[in-house]
């Protein structure tokens, strides 16, 4: 397959429905031809209804697609040489596999000794040889999914658009899929365009991956891009486990960030607010006087290959993934490798810390109780007798949740009697913005404090951090 | 002593019970009167006196007639309507589908004596199209009845199979009449099931718009009344045979539907 002309160009696509709900906006694509191009996202971020615009079913309100070149925008479905693989299958019932896999072909007006030959080659490519005259439900999952692929395929198609197609199957099935697709890609030299929201599936299939969120691209890129340098904190979250910090650039090549100074190689400017990137991998574990940081073992988990570690160091939480098991309850020293810190300029500064639960199951944040009760944080739940039920009448196990609180810098204020504030430290940074200095505090428990203040501190001074308990944002997480 | 045993066994006493004696002993009695005659002998002269009468075998053809046509305009008015309604994107749609519910829910006699003035009034006299004013009525009387089915078949159809035709290339006409229609099969076929049936034994309808032809119903009430309760019963067991055998057609052709096989 000659590879470099684009197959089609998706130009400034945006797809708005009547309630003002934007599914799209303003989406920039070129696929070349013979890729396996991905796109990837959480539910709802607009990825399946940017496939039915290619496909035809959708049209954008606004911009313009182009195949080979031409603009097909407005081209409805059935005149566009795309072919889709839906989620659910959307087999014909009322026909058997044949008239199934026959159904393009006798649109196209295609003569019945050649359909014969195409539907008996294609169901060799899907392994389901002699299966012509079995009706649709005697199949199983996996075998209704090969049909539906080999319905597609039989147009030869210029482009097959996949929509999530193995979400229905189990684990071990579609990890076997996986595979059978990719070859199916080499064998075929269409270009496939596949929905998932499968990260794994993914980094495993695609030559190229789009992420998206919220009607947006968040990133574009091979597997190993995406994988290695991610674009921003989504995308980080989002494909693999990631040990997120916020920080800050404290020198040349020098990054301040889960309270320890770390070399890094991204060359951001000093006193940048920054948001670290660090893969479970690549947490090594040492000796605590070894270590740039220390911490104590919370937890530890045997996954098949490796152990899931967590080290709770001050208040931040490590995830170390390692062969070598550990023992909670262990001190130890944690170590990266400037290699293995990817450094992103932060937009967002919002704090994000995570509360303690206290006996009397009130929220806590450095001894201090916060005036807020658990009920109101954990939708549905409520308390009785001192034990916390949630929304479907089960006991919830205050060990096992954790919550987070998030809180923006110009909701923090600082002041100078440090037993007011609910936590106190000294300004490790600051910078001016404008309008407002941003500083960096760093407390006692090891953290780092973002907080926007229009008058004038200075670096080293002692301050308290009142933080007003209406101006936090509580996340539960199991 | 033997104790009386609660078992999920003797629920069904009850319905047993229903069973015997309004539906079993009824169709002995019908059974045993049809093949006998005024002295309590066996005869088979109920079945061949149906067949060999001229006017009996004329009932049933114009039975057989006015139902068909019936169920034909019916299905004709209904599809569309269904069609329509499951497929737009109306925020009205249940009220509509209601508006079509409707009319089952005013008194029977009283929409017929409604249209029975509205006939009157167009024609001039009931007298002079008494098919035509029949099928009317009965069309007007079964319509939710063949609309109802069809449209629940219609909207509970996976969209996704109206498009994976389009997207492999059949325009619209193509993608209704190869997906969308055959999927409605079994809606046409228990609204038509619904129709026709009761439309070869409804003679109320009839009577009210003056038609003086007899048909199935009215044939057996005639019977009845004049005291032949052997060559009536023959008549019901006939009908009977009738209904039976058109079930089983539709339940075939149902089956071999869902089986896959080609049916357009």
């Amino acid at each position: 397959m000659e590879q470099g002309t684009n197959i089609i160009e998706l130009k400034h696509i945006t797809k708005t429905y009547k309630d003002g709900f934007s599914a799209v906006s303003d989406f920039n694509l070129e696929v070349k031809k013979g890729e396996f191009v991905t796109f990837l996202g959480p539910s709802g971020c607009g990825k399946t209804t940017t496939l039915r615009m290619i496909a035809g079913f959708d049209l954008p309100t606004e911009g313009e697609i182009l195949l080979n070149g031409e603009p097909i925008t407005a081209l409805p479905p059935n005149e566009r040489p795309i072919n889709t693989v839906f989620q659910r299958y959307a087999l014909f019932p009322h026909m058997n596999i044949y008239e199934n896999i026959a159904f393009g072909l006798r649109q196209k007006k295609t003569p019945k000794s050649i359909i014969v030959k195409k539907v008996k080659k294609v169901l060799e490519l899907v392994d389901l040889e002699g299966f012509e005259k079995r009706s649709i439900d005697t199949l199983s999952g996996g075998q209704q999914q090969r049909v539906a692929i080999a319905r597609a395929v039989v147009n030869e198609p210029q482009i097959l658009l996949l929509d999530e197609p193995l979400g229905a199957l189990d684990l071990k099935m579609r990890k076997e899929m996986q595979l059978e697709l990719k070859e199916m890609h080499k064998e075929l030299g269409i270009t496939f365009i596949y929905v998932t929201h499968d990260q794994e599936e993914a980094l495993t299939m695609s030559d190229k991956i789009v992420v998206m969120a919220e009607g947006k691209m968040q990133q574009i890129g091979t597997p190993e891009d995406i994988y290695n340098e991610p674009a921003n904190a989504f995308v980080a979250d989002f494909i693999g486990d990631s040990n997120i910090f916020n920080g800050i650039m404290t020198g040349k090549l020098k990054a301040r960030f889960c309270g320890g100074e770390f070399v890094c190689v991204d060359d951001v400017e000093t006193g940048t607010h920054i948001t670290a990137v660090v893969r479970p991998e690549d947490v090594v574990l040492t000796s605590p006087e070894k270590g740039k940081i220390r911490g104590i073992v919370t937890s530890v988990i045997f996954k098949g290959m490796h152990y899931e570690i967590t080290v709770e160091s001050g208040k931040n939480e490590i995830v170390a993934q390692s062969v070598n098991c550990a023992i909670v309850g262990e001190h130890v020293g944690v170590n990266v490798e400037p290699d293995n810190i990817h450094i992103m300029i932060a937009e967002d500064h919002t704090n994000i810390f995570a509360a303690e639960i206290n006996k009397n199951n009130e929220l806590a944040y450095n001894g201090t109780v916060l005036n807020v009760p658990l009920t109101n944080i954990i939708k549905g739940s409520r308390e009785e007798d001192g034990v916390l039920f949630d929304a479907s009448g089960s006991e919830i196990d205050l060990k096992k949740i954790r919550i987070k609180i998030s809180i923006r810098p110009q909701d923090i204020e600082m002041t100078d009697e440090q037993e007011d504030g609910l936590v106190k430290g000294y300004i490790s940074n600051l910078i001016y913005k404008g309008d407002h200095y941003s500083y960096v505090i760093h407390t006692d428990l090891e953290q780092d404090f973002v907080v926007d203040d229009e008058y004038l501190w200075n670096m080293d001074d002692q301050v308290g951090l009142l933080m007003p308990v209406e101006k936090m944002i509580f996340t539960v997480k199991k | 002593m033997h104790k009386f045993m609660f078992s999920r066994k003797n629920l069904g006493i009850p319905y047993g019970l229903f069973l015997a004696v309004f539906v079993m002993a009824p169709l002995l009695v019908l059974i045993y009167f049809a093949f006998t005659n005024g002295q309590g002998e066996f005869t088979l002269l109920n079945l061949t006196g149906f067949f060999s009468d001229p006017n009996t075998l004329g009932t049933l053809c114009y039975s057989f007639g006015i139902a068909a046509v019936t169920t034909a305009v019916c299905l004709l008015l209904a599809y569309p309507a269904a069609y329509i309604l499951a497929t737009s994107r109306l925020k009205a749609k249940s009220v509509i589908v209601l508006l079509f519910i409707m009319p089952m829910w005013i008194n029977f006699s009283l929409r017929i004596t409604a249209l029975k003035e509205i006939l009157t009034w167009a024609e001039g006299s009931l007298a002079y199209h008494p098919f035509l004013n029949t099928v009317l009525g009965m069309s007007y009387d079964f319509l939710p009845f063949m609309i109802l089915p069809i449209y629940t078949t219609i909207s509970k159809m996976d969209e996704a199979l109206l498009e994976a035709a389009r997207d492999l290339g059949a325009g619209g006409l193509q993608a209704f009449l190869k997906v969308t229609l055959p999927l409605s099969l079994p809606g046409i076929i228990s609204g038509v099931s619904m129709v026709f049936l009761p439309a070869m034994t409804n003679y109320v309808v009839l009577d009210m718009l003056y038609n003086s032809t007899y048909i199935m119903g009215s044939l057996i009430g005639s019977y009845f009344a004049s005291y032949n309760w052997h060559g009536g019963s023959m008549i019901a067991l006939i009908l009977l045979g009738i209904v039976c055998l058109f079930t089983l057609m539709t339940r075939g052709i149902e089956e071999e539907n869902t089986r896959g096989g080609m049916l357009l």
